[in-house]
């Protein structure tokens, strides 16, 4: 009836896992105690579970990946703890099979469900604003794709306390990930909350394919593109062409697990290494799918704040698409040790030097875009420039360990470790909390305070090289990674130190959470009233913050690169039409939500192998799809006069500050 | 864009100022380019593990190929009649369309009868996906392509009722038309299951 489930799959022997359990317990029940107190339930579903809106999309992916952030972090600090501690003998305080668990769930929760809805919602957030779209292609695959992802996150967190979590690292290798070797559900958690949270993430990459292919505002062509636009385009190819790999590599380790079938298995013909192999050729593409929209997002806000046009707009452009088609050409450099032999190496080795190429023409785009310009330092800024600091030495220590011969040393060292965190927090982390800073009124209407940005900023920054300096020495001193304890205890102040890191680390995630409170609750001196703060250039700036569900009331035109700059400049900006229009928009649906839900029920029984539940599950989902095929009122027109009546709404303050918008406007034009 | 007309049955009416077909076909291509990458990870696998027989039956010895060559046929057969229901859907014949849709159908139905009776024989000889690498590579490969054919057959079926239920109107057309290229890139997957699963395992 139950599969493997019951009562003794509740780790109540953990204290850890327990006492975690009653914290979440306690502040869920807070939580919904007070939607439920505030009477809040019917707007929650009204105008956010069912939206279709991408506005509300992304910010709800961005909660998501906020929550997500703390558990991930939650997990770090637990390992930098345990390694503080665990040294010549000494034990620490986490048995082995809870840390194996503990520094899968951190690299899995990082990536798939913090970096990944971070920049998916970032995406949903602007793309259509910026390319002067009322929607994107299809709200409601929209819709389904995060809930989807939702459905992944509520998987993974059950398995903090129904059964275990997979042990064998964020990628779950075989031999290892097979029943043989970890017979526990652990790797079935990993293996469906993957592939729930994949097909909702190929979705969205489909999705934004087309929407910025077919959905651009007439005169707006492909290279008139805002940055961070075409940075999203080639994210989202890059998703569509790298996630059926992963769905493939998962899809073979279950038919391993559930049919008894031999891919990877050792005996029988398997053979681990195709999934190496698999894995990885999704997995490289996928790092570049978190930083390429990243580095739209510097290049947006360096030329905002330097009051320029981007320096390069186009090589900029051509550095970006080259990146994404290299990002396919180099994935055997994560396993140079594996035994390829030495041309094989040589090739992917040169490859993965090669991409260093137009990075760097990234870098030097940016500091050319600063040169002479008048900068602002803003929250955003900083952010920016910690990046370009901090990401150029990760990608220096990157071309090292692109060396194969230097890589059979530091291979799985805590060197490559330090290396790939200073790419992924200085470049994915740092870019998402700049565009946090830079992007939050158009989102919510106010700006965040700026004083516990800026701590926020110098508590990651410096947290960074207290936690993962040390790394890198302790990868030279031949660390491996991964260890729950170690013998040499010459080690242990380095990690004591990388331990202090985290700590600052954490105190500047605190300071981003206080800044986000403080400036709501100061949200009336932080109003933007002009949908400008920052005086932009990208047609998201145009509308209102946080603007109208329809965003644009007249689609602006998109002839000019940095349209709206080029508006403000020329005296058109703000000016509005005789007449307004009807305006036709997706109706909301609840479809999503129960097809997100009938997912977590079909993940659960498949995890737990309770049959009926898997059925029940999947039944679930294709009848709600159906649901929705057979609905056929999905649409419906906003009246003219509506429309009028919300934009006369939002010039009364407008008029007024228009004039000094414009002098800001030309305070800012290059001396 | 003249769509000030906001009626009860406005769904007509938004159909003829919203023509986003093109824009789902788009999406649809798309996908399909995904799915295709699906197979080649597929394919790639079989042929990484086509000679780890660990001591089982190998290709020559298990495949039939006058079999397959029968489930070709259905299947590419099928391609050709729901070929002849997309030229009516377009010539708006509603009940010829409905006739060769159900033709399609049974070619369908027979094929994944033709391979899941293909699979249980092989099954109980003894050469289930759970006997070699190569076995498991080959099930997962042939039945993958078999359980989108499924999911083809489950979507023809409910296009036959749309198509019954609300006429061919333009998103049951947008519907049939994606559906058709489902099934037509099933047809190229099989080919490709054809020559290097089972002509290359017998050579």
């Amino acid at each position: 009836m139950f599969g493997k489930l019951s009562l003794s799959s509740i780790p109540f022997d953990q204290p850890i896992v327990m006492w975690t359990l009653a914290g979440v317990v306690i502040m869920g029940a807070f939580v919904l105690g007070a939607v439920t107190y505030y009477r809040k339930w019917t707007y929650l579903w009204k105008e956010w579970f069912t939206t279709v809106d991408h506005k509300r999309i992304g910010i709800m992916y961005i909660i998501l990946a906020l929550v997500m952030l703390l558990r991930g972090f939650a997990d770090a600090i637990m390992m930098r703890g345990q390694q503080a501690m665990a040294a010549a003998g000494a034990q620490g305080y986490l048995p082995p099979h809870h840390f194996d668990q503990i520094f899968s769930a951190h690299g899995t929760i990082m990536i798939f469900f913090m970096a990944m809805p971070f920049v998916v919602g970032l995406m949903n957030m602007i793309v259509p604003l910026q390319i002067g779209a009322r929607d994107v292609a299809y709200p409601f695959l929209n819709s389904l794709s995060f809930w989807l992802t939702a459905c992944g996150v509520v998987l993974i967190m059950l398995s903090l306390f129904i059964g275990d979590f997979s042990a064998t690292g964020w990628l779950a290798y075989p031999p290892l990930s097979e029943l043989k070797f970890s017979p526990t559900v652990g790797v079935d958690y990993y293996i469906w909350a993957l592939q729930l949270a994949g097909l909702g993430t190929t979705l969205s990459g489909i999705n934004f394919v087309v929407t910025i292919l077919r959905m651009r505002t007439p005169g707006m062509a492909l290279m008139k593109m805002p940055v961070f636009t075409w940075t999203a385009l080639v994210t989202n190819i890059l998703i569509v062409a790298a996630f059926p790999a992963l769905t493939v590599a998962l899809a073979l380790l279950g038919a391993d697990r559930y049919l008894g079938m031999h891919f990877f298995t050792n005996d029988l013909g398997g053979n681990a290494m195709m999934y190496i192999n698999l894995i990885w050729i999704w997995g490289h593409p996928e790092v570049y799918i978190l930083m390429v929209p990243c580095f739209g997002v510097y290049s947006e806000i360096i030329s905002t704040f330097s009051g320029k046009p981007l320096f390069g707009y186009k090589s900029m452009v051509y550095a970006t698409v080259a990146i994404g088609v290299m990002s396919f050409l180099v994935w055997l450099h994560h396993f140079f040790t594996m035994g390829s032999g030495a041309n094989v190496n040589a090739f992917f080795g040169i490859a993965t030097m090669i991409i260093s190429i137009p990075t760097g023409v990234k870098v030097f785009n940016w500091l050319f875009t600063m040169y002479r310009g008048r900068i602002r330092f803003t929250v955003p800024v900083l952010w920016t420039i910690g990046f370009m600091v901090t990401f150029v030495i990760g990608g220096m220590t990157g071309v090292l360990l692109a060396v194969p011969g230097a890589d059979f040393v530091l291979h799985n060292s805590l060197f490559l470790i330090a290396h790939f965190h200073n790419m992924i927090i200085g470049g994915v982390v740092f870019g998402c909390l700049a565009a946090l800073n830079f992007w939050f009124p158009k989102a919510m209407g106010f700006k965040l305070e700026e004083r516990w940005g800026k701590w926020s900023f110098w508590c990651w920054l410096v947290g960074f090289y207290v936690a993962f300096v040390p790394l890198y020495m302790l990868g030279l001193m031949g660390a491996t990674r991964r260890m729950q304890h170690y013998d040499n205890p010459a080690w242990q102040p380095y990690f004591v130190v990388a331990f202090i890191g985290a700590a600052i680390i954490f105190a500047g995630i605190g300071f981003t959470l206080l800044q986000i409170v403080v400036s709501i609750r100061n949200r009336e001196a932080n109003r933007d009233l002009t949908g400008d703060p920052w005086g932009g250039r990208t047609l998201e700036w145009a509308t209102s913050s946080p603007p109208p569900f329809y965003n644009f009331a007249v689609l602006p035109k998109g002839e000019e690169l940095d349209q709206f700059w080029h508006d403000k400049e020329a005296g058109v900006a703000y000016r509005q039409p005789a007449k307004y229009e009807d305006i036709h928009m997706p109706r909301n649906t609840g479809v999503g939500v129960f097809m997100g839900a009938f997912g977590v029920l079909l993940g659960f029984g498949l995890i737990w192998h309770i049959w009926w539940l898997a059925i029940l599950g999947l039944v679930g989902m294709i009848g709600s799809f159906l649901t929705r095929a057979y609905d056929r009122d999905v649409d419906y027109y906003v009246p003219a006069a509506e429309v009028e009546k919300i934009e006369r709404a939002r010039m009364v303050p407008l008029n007024g500050l228009i004039d000094r918008v414009d002098v800001a406007a030309s305070e800012q034009r290059v001396a | 864009m003249n769509s000030s007309v906001i009626t009860a049955d406005g769904i007509a009416v938004h159909e003829e100022h919203h023509d986003d077909s093109s824009k789902t076909l788009l999406g649809f291509w798309i996908y399909l380019m995904s799915d295709c990458l699906i197979f080649s990870a597929l394919f790639a696998t079989f042929a990484v593990l086509s000679h780890a027989y660990a001591g089982g039956p190998t290709g020559k010895d298990i495949f039939d190929l006058k079999y397959v060559l029968g489930e070709t046929m259905l299947l590419l057969v099928s391609s050709f009649t729901f070929g002849m229901a997309m030229l009516n859907m377009h010539a708006d014949k509603r009940n010829k369309l409905l006739g060769w849709m159900v033709i399609t159908f049974l070619f369908g139905a027979a094929f994944v009868g033709m391979e899941i009776h293909e699979f249980v024989g092989l099954i109980h000889e003894g050469a289930g996906p759970d006997r070699s690498a190569f076995l498991s590579a080959y099930f997962f490969l042939v039945g993958t392509h078999g359980l989108h054919v499924t999911c083809g057959l489950i979507w023809m079926g409910v296009m036959m009722h749309m198509v019954h239920r609300y006429g061919l109107d333009g998103i049951v057309k947008r519907r049939l038309s994606c559906l058709s290229l489902f099934w037509h890139f099933l047809d190229v997957i099989w080919i490709c299951v054809f020559t290097f699963v089972y002509l290359h395992g017998v050579l």
